[in-house]
């Protein structure tokens, strides 16, 4: 009956290796859909949670804000996330903005909504002024309360563990 | 396929669906909306007008800023941020926006003011321009939504200048 068990190992790994299959098939999905938002909006991170309460009562934590980003100059009143070499972007509205007529290059000075302060004391040492570069998106769209998710999983990521290891337990252990 | 993992499973993935589609419709009947806002401004005074040790212009001044905004809003729109700012050009710059008050309105009701203010945040110049220079005043307003897209438009008020000389 040797030829009978054989079959069955046959089976068993087209099994395992089919079930791999689709789950690369469903990883590569979701890769392709991020980059391609990430086409279409022109940013690196098309979407950002809120991470601080600096844009209250407009934007609270744990909301997700929609990104897009154009040739279009910056200019005041738009809500911008940059980064000029911090640990994490920030979200802050365009207070001030001066165009410079020969190079057509801006300088940017933002301020959150709910603070006191312009942003002058967190820009990088050796600026006053932000440039269009450092400019990650312009905030086009929001969605609230759906970023909570993602700010839990990072702010304890023994649930993180958690997740992914059930849902690999859940993987080995269904029937089909 | 009729187990409690696949029951969640289908009813969860459902819910999202039909709460995506509902922001996604709430969000477009924002479009239904035809506002037709109004503002004046006027500037009762130059308080100080300086040249800076560095160099730079500073200006204080002291405005009454009077609009109706209340057409802007919908059963979507959870706040308005209006703020007004200065655009002038100088030789260095093509534009120059300048951010000096600013406000947020929840409820529509509010959204009819009339207020006697000082520019709330510094008007600073790139350099000292500012004598005797003309000016426009613009008041923008962004509307955040509760969920969906955010627009934003603004008035523009022409025909300000400031004083040939410093005081």
């Amino acid at each position: 009956m040797g030829w009978i068990e054989e079959n069955m190992k046959f089976t068993n790994v087209r099994k395992i290796l089919s079930q791999a299959i689709s789950l690369g098939m469903v990883v590569s999905l979701a890769l392709m859909m991020w980059k391609g938002l990430t086409c279409i909006t022109g940013s690196q991170s098309p979407v950002v949670v809120v991470l601080s309460g600096s844009m209250e009562p407009g934007f609270q934590r744990g909301d997700i804000l929609f990104l897009y980003i154009n040739k279009n100059p910056i200019r005041t009143g738009q809500i911008v996330v940059f980064n000029d070499g911090r640990d994490i972007p920030i979200v802050h509205r365009v207070i001030e903005v001066h165009e410079h007529e020969d190079t057509k290059e801006v300088d940017i000075l933002t301020k959150g909504d709910a603070n006191e302060d312009d942003d002058r004391m967190l820009y990088a040492s050796n600026h006053d002024w932000l440039q269009q570069k450092y400019i990650m998106g312009r905030a086009v769209g929001f969605l609230p309360y759906v970023g909570w998710f993602t700010i839990i999983m990072s702010e304890k990521p023994i649930l993180k563990y958690i997740l992914v290891g059930g849902l690999g337990l859940l993987v080995l252990t269904s029937k089909e | 396929m009729h187990s409690f993992g696949y029951r969640l499973n289908g009813l969860l993935t459902f819910s999202l669906t039909i709460l995506t589609i509902m922001c996604a419709i709430a969000s477009l009947s924002d479009n239904l909306n035809t506002p037709s806002p109004s503002a004046e401004i006027q500037i009762i005074n130059i308080n100080r007008f300086q040249k800076q040790p560095q160099g730079n212009d500073e200006v204080s001044l002291t405005m009454n800023i009077s609009a109706d905004l209340q057409s802007l809003f919908t059963w979507n729109t959870k706040q308005l941020f209006i703020f007004v700012a200065a655009e002038y050009e100088t030789p260095k710059n093509s534009l120059n926006q300048v951010s000096l008050w600013d406000a947020i309105i929840i409820a529509k009701e509010h959204a009819k003011f009339w207020i006697h203010t000082s520019n709330k945040y510094r008007f600073v110049d790139q350099g000292n321009n500012l004598r005797g220079k003309e000016f426009n005043l613009t008041l923008h307003w962004h509307v955040m939504p509760k969920t969906g897209k955010m627009f934003a438009d603004k008035i523009v008020l022409t025909g300000y200048s400031f004083p040939e000389e410093y005081r």
